[in-house]
C-alpha cells in the first residue's frame, strides 16, 4: 500500500517538477529580455556571475554547521568563557565600523562609523581580557 | 592593498576565530584558543585599515584608544560574580554597533560598494532587506540586553514583569516592523528606516521584561545569539565573508547555549521567552508550609557531621554568588580534604545567572577544575556519598521535579541530593526558589538547615573544624 502511494507521489512530484522548471524557463526568458531592457540592479546575474547574496548565504550556511558542530564539543564547565569570547569576536563588526569611519572628510556617516569604532574596541578589549581573566584561573589539582 | 589579497585575509581571521572556539573543548587548550581569537581580531582590523577606501588613520585611532581604554578598565575591574551582567552590557554594545553601521551603511552606500552604479543614493534591495534585518536585530539586542543588565544588576525588579495584552502588542510591533522592513525595500524611504530602528528598540525592551531573574542565563545566551545573527545580517550588507562566518559562528554558540539552559530546566524555548514563569505559581504558593517542621543545626554541628563524614559533595547555586561565599567555600573544602574527606563539587546546568557561571566562581577561589563535575557525572555518586552539602540552591535539587507532575518544574533534571545519607541546606530563610514551589526535601529527617548568610556559615564551619 504504502509503496504504491510512494511511487504515485513520486510521479506526480515530478510532473509537478516538469511543470515548476518549464514555469522557470519562461521566467528566465522574459527575465533576459528585461535585462536587455534595463538592467535590474544586482538580484538577476546577466553576466552569469553570482549574486553576491547567493555567495553570503553559501558561505553564511556552511558556518553555521561549523558553528554548530565546534561548540557542542566546548566543555560545560567553559560555557562562561565561551559567551565572553563569541562576545569578544562578535565585535568583528568593527570592520564594517572602520569602514564608515574611513573617508577623510568628516559626515553624517563616518561619525556614526566612529561611534561604532567605540562600542566595537570596548567591546573587543572588554571580552577578550575578560575571556583571559577567566581561563587564566581553571586550573589543575596540586599535586 | 587589492580585493583578493584582503578577502584571503578575512579568510585568515575567520579561522582564527573558528580555533579559539574550537580551543575551549578543554580547559588546558582554551587559552592558546583565545590568543587565536585575538590574533584574528588583529587580522581583521589590519586588514580592514589596509583597504584604499580608509583614510582617517587618526579618528580611528582614537576611537580604538578610547574604546579599548574603557574596555580594558571594566574588563580588569569587574568582579567575578559580576560576570552576567557585564556581558548583557557587552551584548548591548554589539547590538548598537550594528544599529550604526547599517545607519551609516544606508545614507552613504557608495562607501560600501552596495550602490546601484547610475544611481547616487540608491541601494540594491537585496542590500536593503539585509541592512534593514541587521539593523532590527541590532536594535532588539541593544535595549534587550540592557534589560537583562537592569535585571542582573538588579536595577529593575527580577520579577517577571506582565501587563495584559503584553504577546498580541509585541506581535503586532513585530508585524509592524516586517510592514516597514516592506516599505523600506519598495521606495528606500528614510522614516521607514527610522521606524524600523525605533519600533525595534521598543521590542527589544518589550520581549525582555516579562522574563524573570532566574530565566536570565536562557535570556543571555539569547542575545548572544542575536549578537551574532545581527554581525550577519550586516555582513550580509557588505559582502563581507568574515563578518557573514563571525557571525553564524556567535548565532549558533548562542543559540546552542539557549538549548541547552532550557534542557536543563525542562521547559521549551518559547515558554522561557514568553515570561512570566514563576511570578503567578509563587504567589498561589504561599508561604511555606508552616506547620510542618523542620531541623535546623548550627555551624558546629554542621562541621561535626562533615568532618565524621567520608566523602562530601558540595551543591553550589545563586545564592552562593549572591553572598560572595566561593572563597570560604574552598577554604572549608581545603579543611575537609586535610582531614581525608572526599570533595567534590557538583554543577546543575542552570546553576547561576549564565551557563558556566558556578564553574567560574569556584575556579577563582582556585577550587581544581577537575573536582568540579556536571551533574550527569556526579548524579549517580549521591547514593554513595555522606553528606550532600548545598549552598544557595534550591529548585535544581527538588525532588518534586521527578515525582509531582502537577509541579512547575516537573520533568526537570535535578542533582540526586536526597539520596546522600545526610543533606544540608545553606539558606537564609525558608522562602521557596525562584520557581515559588515548596522543597520537600527540607523536612526530611536526614536534613538539616543551616539557616544564615552563605559565607558567614561557611566562615564559621571553617572555624568549628579548625578546633
Amino acid at each position: 500500500m504504502a509503496e504504491i502511494s510512494l511511487t504515485e507521489q513520486l510521479r506526480l512530484l515530478s510532473e509537478q517538477a516538469k511543470a515548476l522548471a518549464a514555469q522557470a524557463s519562461e521566467a528566465a526568458a522574459s527575465a533576459g529580455d528585461q535585462a536587455v531592457v534595463a538592467p535590474p540592479p544586482a538580484v538577476i546575474d546577466v553576466a552569469g556571475q553570482i549574486d553576491p547574496s547567493v555567495a553570503g548565504l553559501t558561505v553564511f550556511v556552511l558556518a553555521c554547521f561549523v558553528g554548530y558542530y565546534v561548540v557542542w564539543r566546548v566543555t560545560p564547565a567553559l560555557h562562561s568563557p565561551l559567551m565572553a569570547v563569541t562576545n569578544a569576536i562578535s565585535s568583528v563588526i568593527i570592520v564594517g565600523a572602520l569602514i564608515a569611519a574611513g573617508p577623510a572628510q568628516m559626515d553624517f556617516s563616518s561619525i556614526m562609523g566612529f561611534l561604532a569604532v567605540i562600542l566595537a574596541s570596548v567591546n573587543i578589549f572588554g571580552g577578550f581580557l575578560v575571556t583571559q581573566r577567566m581561563l587564566s584561573m581553571f586550573q589543575k589539582k596540586k599535586k | 592593498m587589492s580585493g583578493t589579497i584582503s578577502a584571503l585575509l578575512y579568510l585568515v581571521s575567520g579561522v582564527c576565530f573558528i580555533m579559539a572556539l574550537r580551543g575551549l573543548s578543554s580547559p588546558e587548550t582554551a587559552r592558546q584558543g583565545n590568543f587565536f581569537g585575538m590574533a584574528g581580531m588583529v587580522v581583521a582590523i589590519g586588514t580592514t585599515l589596509a583597504l584604499p577606501s580608509v583614510l582617517s588613520y587618526e579618528t580611528i585611532i582614537l576611537g580604538i584608544v578610547i574604546g579599548g581604554a574603557i574596555g580594558t578598565l571594566i574588563a580588569r575591574r569587574i568582579e567575578m560574580t559580576a560576570l552576567p551582567q557585564l556581558v548583557a552590557a557587552f551584548h548591548s554594545l554589539v547590538g548598537l554597533a550594528a544599529c550604526f553601521v547599517a545607519v551609516a551603511a544606508f545614507f552613504k552606500p557608495e562607501a560600501y560598494g552596495i550602490g546601484v552604479p547610475g544611481l547616487p543614493g540608491a541601494i540594491g534591495t537585496a542590500s536593503l532587506i539585509e541592512m534593514s534585518l541587521g539593523l532590527a536585530i541590532g536594535a532588539i539586542t541593544f535595549t534587550g540586553s540592557i534589560v537583562a543588565f537592569g535585571k542582573l544588576q538588579g536595577l529593575v525588579t527580577g520579577r517577571p514583569l506582565v501587563f495584559p495584552m503584553q504577546h498580541p502588542l509585541n506581535a503586532v510591533l513585530g508585524i509592524v516592523v516586517f510592514v516597514m522592513i516592506g516599505w523600506l525595500i519598495a521606495d528606500q524611504n528614510p522614516t521607514a528606516f527610522w521606524l524600523i530602528f525605533a519600533v525595534s528598540l521598543a521590542l527589544g525592551f518589550l520581549l525582555i521584561l516579562p522574563i524573570g531573574g532566574a530565566d536570565m542565563p536562557v535570556v543571555v545566551s539569547m542575545l548572544n545569539s542575536y549578537s551574532g545573527w545581527a554581525a550577519c545580517g550586516i555582513g550580509f550588507t557588505l559582502s563581507n565573508s568574515l563578518l557573514i562566518v563571525t557571525g553564524a559562528l556567535v548565532g549558533s554558540s548562542g543559540a546552542i547555549l539557549s538549548y541547552i539552559m532550557c534542557k536543563g530546566m525542562n521547559r521549551s524555548f518559547f515558554n522561557v521567552i514568553l515570561g512570566g514563569f514563576g511570578g503567578e505559581t509563587a504567589a498561589a504558593a504561599g508561604g511555606p508550609g508552616g506547620d510542618r517542621s523542620v531541623k535546623s543545626g548550627s555551624a558546629e554541628d554542621a562541621a561535626f557531621i562533615m568532618d565524621n563524614a567520608s566523602s562530601v559533595v558540595i551543591v553550589p547555586g545563586y545564592g552562593m554568588a549572591v553572598a560572595q561565599a566561593q572563597h570560604a567555600l574552598r577554604e572549608m573544602g581545603d579543611i575537609l580534604k586535610k582531614g581525608g574527606v572526599t570533595v567534590r563539587y557538583a554543577i546543575h546546568p542552570v546553576a547561576g545567572r549564565m551557563p558556566g557561571h558556578m564553574n567560574v566562581l569556584l575556579a577563582e577561589a582556585n577550587v581544581p577544575y577537575d573536582e568540579v563535575l556536571e551533574l550527569e557525572e556526579i548524579n549517580r555518586d549521591f547514593a554513595q556519598t555522606d553528606v550532600a552539602f548545598v549552598i544557595g540552591a534550591n529548585d535544581v535539587t527538588n525532588p518534586a521535579a521527578k515525582t509531582d507532575p502537577t509541579s512547575p518544574i516537573y520533568g526537570m533534571p535535578i542533582l540526586d541530593v536526597e539520596k546522600a545519607k545526610t543533606v544540608l541546606f545553606v539558606k537564609r530563610s525558608m522562602a521557596s526558589g525562584y520557581a515559588g514551589v515548596d522543597n520537600e526535601l527540607f523536612f526530611r529527617d536526614n536534613t538539616m538547615m543551616l539557616f544564615g548568610d552563605a559565607k558567614k556559615m561557611c566562615e564559621e564551619i571553617v572555624k568549628s573544624l579548625e578546633h
